[in-house]
């Protein structure tokens, strides 16, 4: 997991996720949990072609920013498991 | 926050807020104004001893009060619209804070930068100190800065409740397995309370929310002093 910390912006400089078209509405359910599914395959493909990891972060500090924390724990013990039901 | 025998909404401390107590107010005004015609209307008719029992047809009358309503309604319906598409406007947040509803408290996470998450107890009675409000008060209040859009999303980790600051014009339900997205964005600094407004059990009443806004500069300071 890349480190929260190691991103954080100087003081003065904020970032938080972006306003996403794809999902203009209250429900931003599907806004964390696809980010959640982006980082993921992102860093698989990456791996897999040897190449940095980088552009993931990107996908990291959306999902870490919108999902609960519980969530986010949940679904990292389901991958850890081999239960996690989304398609990575 | 109310304070007794308060009749009206609270102080606006938001934009979007100040818009609502403009409407109310606007609504309000329609209200008297049709309930003193029929009080007034209705006086008339039963203080007189003249009768007219041949009525035919009342053309003109009946005009006016069709036409009239459809006015009225259109005057009521027109600001609402308005203030209703301008809770969904897009504006750039600052900020992404997230709050979980729990039986029977709230916790809070600031995840953008950092891991901090805690709880917001209600301080129980005995407890208080001189001064404080009774059933209001929290251990940990919620600090953020102020004249900032923040986005905030609550959800819930067990049963329905419901995330409300009613200076802010701010309600939100938290739904468990669902994150819904409500944008806060305070024009003064201060403390700003608000209690949990879904039925959730027996504390349901005892799960209050304390907003402490803050100017920019001091948000900064304890960020890194909380993180």
């Amino acid at each position: 997991m890349l480190d929260v910390e190691a991103q954080k912006p100087p003081n003065g400089k904020w970032w938080t996720p972006p306003f996403d078209p794809r999902f203009p509405n209250q429900n931003q359910t599907r806004n964390c949990y696809q980010n959640f599914l982006d980082y993921h395959r992102c860093v698989k493909t990456m791996s897999r072609r040897g190449k940095s990891t980088q552009p993931c972060e990107y996908y990291f500090r959306v999902y870490y920013s919108l999902c609960p924390i519980s969530w986010v724990n949940r679904w990292n013990e389901q991958i850890r498991n081999g239960t996690f039901a989304g398609k990575i | 926050m109310a304070h007794p025998l308060q009749l009206g909404l609270q102080d606006a401390s938001s934009p979007i807020m100040e818009e609502l107590l403009y409407f109310h107010d606007h609504a309000l005004m329609i209200v008297f104004l049709i309930s003193s015609l029929v009080l007034y209307t209705i006086s008339l008719m039963l203080t007189t001893k003249l009768m007219h029992t041949s009525t035919m047809n009342a053309q003109m009358v009946e005009t006016m009060w069709t036409i009239l309503p459809a006015v009225i309604l259109t005057s009521i319906a027109l600001p609402s619209l308005r203030i209703l598409y301008m809770t969904d406007e897009i504006n750039n947040p600052l900020l992404t804070i997230k709050a979980m509803g729990h039986q029977w408290y709230w916790s809070y996470e600031y995840t953008d930068y950092t891991d901090l998450n805690f709880d917001s107890y209600m301080t129980p009675t005995l407890d208080l100190k001189p001064g404080e409000l009774r059933l209001l008060e929290v251990d940990n209040r919620t600090v953020l800065p102020m004249e900032t859009p923040v986005r905030m999303l609550i959800s819930s980790e067990d049963v329905l409740h419901s995330w409300a600051v009613p200076s802010l014009g701010l309600k939100t339900d938290a739904i468990p397995g669902r994150l819904n997205q409500t944008t806060l964005s305070a024009t003064r600094p201060g403390l700003f309370y608000g209690q949990c407004s879904e039925i959730c059990g027996s504390n349901h009443s005892f799960m209050p929310i304390v907003l402490e806004l803050i100017p920019l500069k001091h948000f900064e300071t304890w960020s890194t002093l909380t993180s």
